[in-house]
């Protein structure tokens, strides 16, 4: 039977206005943000995407404050406004929050905000997991930040490089500690960023949108999440490495002990160069989607951004030794980081080529936006060539630690990031305000700007040629460097000045000033849907895009949309839905039900960041305690919102497409995360490996004799043991999908067993032989992988026991198998990992 | 995947070509640190690392030479349009052979410069 509510095939009918109405409203209840004190534990990337991107704003002004202290330090020679150990914290805490809490998690903030609706979805994929990175940053950045008014902030610069920090007797005090636990807690949440962003650009595009109709800016967000992938867990293992010498006095870098200070910057840098990419390709990203828009036309040469994004994501990782040119490597070593840092210039100089060509061939509207472009194009071509004079070894050894590298960086993360940024604030302000910023504002502020940063930084270059040293507190009259300085100090604060407008007219009260029109920069893609102001559910329905610029070029688009014509035009069910498309074409897979409003996220990273905070100060009962409170909110948060089994197994989504409502194994998104994840813990893991080879290298007694320890016995035992563990879980899946329920529980059972056995028997071997880890490197070493394999077989045991529980609890079963089928992706990385383990620590000192 | 003597693209062969840079920039890299580490002896010919980059980068330059004559064979087959802005899955298709055309021949001159070190530098100082 049909009425006009629906059409012949008994679908609404989306012409019919009442029925649209009813889908209204039942989206906007389903979407809708929680209410009053509830507010907090909103998870949707409209309410998470704000909080974000406004905290990381916070963190920079209050790092922007530390920067003007420093330049009424330098403003004239010989000065006392600063002490010399207080410059130290604010140098440091300046150049730690503008780039952890700042450059870094900016991306993630306005990624989680913009991407959805670039691609048409109603939301990423695990919101919950934002919210949880959200709140992770928040504590972890106010940690390290409050240290300051304690006068315990860390005080060795934002690279931390040992001997000095790692000796209580140069930096007394907790400042190493918090910057090591506060930051590590701080890359959690990009790394839980980039899984969310990964598999959001891959996953959750639109029906329709293949790989070569994406926007730019999904390419570069695809990339830099890539490059968070790699570039961040060699940190971590960095800061492991430091955190265990400074509270337990393991020598990793004490050369007298057989350590060595230049691991750390190996570590430390092998993410520091790459960073400063993870910071400019977003930032270039918004750049790409502003310059069609006001060239009116679509962008010029997409391929060649899809090179230049992909080619200096590669790139970028062979840079790292150009930060340690003066350490005494051998030159034939310089050389391969000289080379690949001029390559990268390659890549990153194509892109500006095309957005040059793009304006030129297009009818140019001139606007706040371009004005931002234009200066962040003229810096950072500024700071392109100086890093191109300072990526030869030579000039290096001239230039390094003086102001010209100052002025150098400033340029390129002001310019290659501040500016487009600024663009990307006036351009989108409309979409998450719902109001146009004001254009003379907005002059006024780059005119500002854009004066004070070169009145700052060009003089900088001079100061530091003229042989002005980085970090010191002050300089003699003598050194002629004063006037140069001054005005540095005059250009700080006309630039700090340009950027309050901008805060200003973000924050300033309208009143009564109406709402920006729709698509107020008659651009063409797919965020400028959104309707002014906006709805929380996104986009009313989940379009079929055929085309790079769906709202220039596919007709009627904006109304198709609007009336509900393509997916999902309802929830029914009143939940919260998106679309999980193909990788390759974007076809339709799968209704994906997103969780909704949670405080679990919230109460995770608060007993999270209690694990770091109370391992600071050394109060070990509390972290103990932390540690299981925090592992038992997670498992409360799992169990309660993952892998829900649906209440049928799919459903209409409109046009006659049916999809299911539930996928397990690589068709599932769960399974991607998982697979991502592990592989940025296996590059954690393969720093710890670095570690150990890197001794190997430098030290002829390094592995010593096989009998020295950890044997080969109880390595033996503990690979068997995991062994064992993994085909349970292998074989435990299997038969649970073969409905043999008993076998699979037993397996699984004797799955938890086998790896907690695993993990024991790992750590008897270097404690059965005696291994002391503060005596000397090499214990130190195979102590550091045993733990880090116990720990993780520790956490397989954990997951293989939750995958019984859920089975007992009906939520793992036969057809609905999500848990065990990630669980044994965990297990194929841990038996990676224990086999790697056990083959160095047992195998190698064998060998050699 | 070959279809028809013709392979399907997708993110990994994108890739493949920096891929082949990375692992041609590692082994240099390493091979000479290792080389070269304690560095009792900086003034000591390095003649052997030299000569084991030096097939390193053979071996690199012509596997990305026969993706790029993979890619520049596809993309001509294709039509060898630069326009890729198409809803087929010819002009993905199209898309992606040209993209990895062009990493191909970043990657190819990336490796090249990576090998400049060997011919200029001959001990561990």
């Amino acid at each position: 039977m049909t009425d006009r509510r629906t059409n012949a095939t008994g679908e609404p009918n989306q012409e019919d206005e009442e029925v649209r109405r009813g889908q209204e409203e039942r989206l906007r209840t389903v979407w809708a943000a929680p209410r009053s004190w509830r507010y907090w534990s909103a998870v949707n990337n409209t309410e998470v995407g704000v909080w974000y991107t406004a905290a990381a704003f916070g963190f920079m002004l209050f790092a922007g404050v530390l920067a003007l202290m420093m330049r009424v330090q330098l403003a004239v020679p010989e000065n006392d406004f600063l002490s010399a150990t207080f410059y130290n914290q604010v140098y440091t805490l300046h150049g730690t929050a503008m780039m952890f809490l700042f450059a870094v998690p900016i991306f993630e903030a306005v990624a989680i905000i913009l991407l959805p609706q670039m691609l048409g979805a109603r939301d990423l994929p695990f919101p919950r997991l934002s919210a949880f990175g959200f709140w992770c940053f928040v504590i972890g950045g106010v940690f390290v930040c409050g240290s300051i008014f304690f006068g315990a902030a860390p005080n060795a610069g934002w690279f931390m490089y040992p001997p000095l920090t790692t000796n209580e007797q140069y930096t007394p005090g907790y400042g190493p500690d918090i910057w090591l636990l506060g930051l590590s807690f701080i890359e959690v949440a990009s790394i839980a960023a980039a899984v969310e962003l990964i598999v959001g650009t891959l996953k959750c595009r639109p029906p329709g949108m293949r790989l070569n109709l994406m926007p730019l800016y999904g390419w570069y967000v695809l990339v830099v999440a890539g490059m968070i992938l790699f570039a961040f867990p060699p940190l971590i293992a960095g800061d492991i490495l430091f955190e265990l010498e400074r509270m337990f006095d393991w020598p990793f870098f004490d050369p007298s002990r057989g350590g060595d200070p230049l691991l750390w910057q190996h570590l430390f840098w092998i993410f520091g160069h790459p960073e400063v990419y993870i910071v400019f390709l977003p930032a270039v990203a918004l750049v790409a989607m502003i310059v069609p828009t006001f060239a009116q036309r679509p962008i010029l040469g997409y391929s060649w951004i899809v090179l230049a994004a992909v080619g200096t994501g590669f790139i970028s990782f062979g840079l790292w030794v150009h930060h340690m040119y003066t350490t005494g490597l051998p030159s034939i070593s310089l050389g391969f980081f000289s080379a690949a840092s001029e390559a990268v210039a390659i890549p990153t100089g194509v892109q500006i080529f095309v957005f040059l060509a793009t304006l030129l061939t297009g009818r140019v509207i001139y606007s706040v936006p371009m004005l931002f472009v234009s200066g962040a194009l003229a810096i950072f071509v500024i700071g392109g060539l100086t890093g191109v004079m300072v990526a030869l070894v030579p000039f290096d050894w001239q230039a390094h630690d003086t102001y010209f590298v100052v002025g150098h960086l400033h340029c390129v993360l002001i310019g290659g990031m501040l500016f487009p940024l600024a663009a990307g604030i006036y351009y989108y302000w409309p979409i998450v305000g719902g109001r146009r910023l004001s254009d003379k504002l907005g002059r006024v502020a780059f005119w500002l700007m854009f004066a004070g940063f070169n009145l700052a930084f060009l003089p900088m270059h001079y100061s530091g040629l003229a042989g002005m040293a980085r970090r010191v507190w002050t300089y003699s009259e003598e050194l002629g460097v004063g006037m140069a300085n001054f005005a540095s100090s005059i250009g700080a604060f006309v630039f700090a000045a340009g950027f309050l407008v901008i805060v200003w007219d973000v924050l300033r009260p309208r009143g009564k000033e109406a709402h920006a029109r729709r698509n107020p920069w008659n651009a063409g893609t797919l965020e400028w849907l959104t309707e002014m102001p906006g709805e929380s559910w996104g986009v009313r329905s989940v379009p079929i895009v055929t085309t790079r610029y769906p709202l220039w070029e596919q007709p009627n688009f904006i109304d198709d949309v609007d009336k509900g014509r393509f997916y999902l035009p309802d929830a029914e069910e009143m939940k919260r839905e998106t679309i999980i498309t193909s990788v390759l074409d974007g076809e339709p897979l799968q209704c994906l039900r997103v969780p909704g409003p949670s405080f679990m996220p919230m109460i995770a990273a608060v007993l999270t960041g209690a694990v770091f905070i109370f391992a600071t100060f050394h109060w070990w009962a509390a972290t103990f305690a932390a540690m299981g409170l925090s592992v038992a909110s997670i498992i409360v948060w799992l169990w309660r919102g993952t892998a829900e089994i649906p209440e049928k197994a799919e459903k209409n989504v409109g046009l006659g497409l049916k999809l299911p409502l539930y996928k397990s194994g690589p068709h599932s998104i769960g399974w991607w995360a998982m697979f991502i994840t592990m592989t940025g813990d296996a590059m954690a893991f393969i720093g710890l490996i670095f570690g150990y080879y890197y001794f190997f290298t430098i030290h002829a007694d390094f592995p010593p004799p096989a009998a020295v320890g950890p044997g080969v016995f109880w390595p033996g035992v503990a690979l068997a043991m995991f062994a064992l563990a993994w085909g349970a879980a292998l074989f435990g899946g299997i038969s649970n999908r073969a409905e043999r329920i008993g076998t699979s529980r037993a397996l699984m059972a004797a799955g938890t067993l086998t790896s907690l056995a695993g993990s024991a028997a790992l750590l008897w071997g270097p404690y059965v032989t005696g291994l002391d880890p503060t005596a000397h490197v090499y214990p130190a070493t195979v102590w550091v992988l045993a733990i880090w394999t116990a720990v993780h077989g520790g956490v397989g045991g954990l997951m293989l026991g939750y995958c019984l529980g859920r089975s007992f609890a009906g939520r793992l079963t036969p057809a609905h198998d999500v848990d065990i089928s990630n669980v044994t992706l965990y297990w194929h990385f841990m038996g990676g990992t224990a086999l790697l383990t056990v083959t160095t620590l047992a195998l190698f000192p064998i060998l050699t | 995947m070959q279809v028809f003597g013709k392979t399907q693209d997708n993110l990994w062969t994108l890739i493949a070509a920096p891929t082949i840079w990375g692992g041609h920039f590692l082994f240099s890299y390493l091979l000479a640190a290792y080389r070269c580490a304690p560095n009792a002896d900086p003034f000591r010919g390095i003649g052997g690392t030299r000569i084991a980059i030096a097939v390193a980068t053979l071996v690199s330059l012509a596997l990305i030479a026969l993706i790029l004559r993979r890619s520049w064979r596809e993309w001509r087959a294709d039509g060898g349009g630069f326009r890729n802005s198409q809803d087929t899955p010819e002009a993905r298709e199209r898309f992606l052979e040209f993209s990895t055309l062009l990493l191909a021949c970043l990657s190819f001159a990336a490796v090249a410069f990576e090998t400049m070190p060997i011919l200029l530098i001959g001990d561990c100082r």
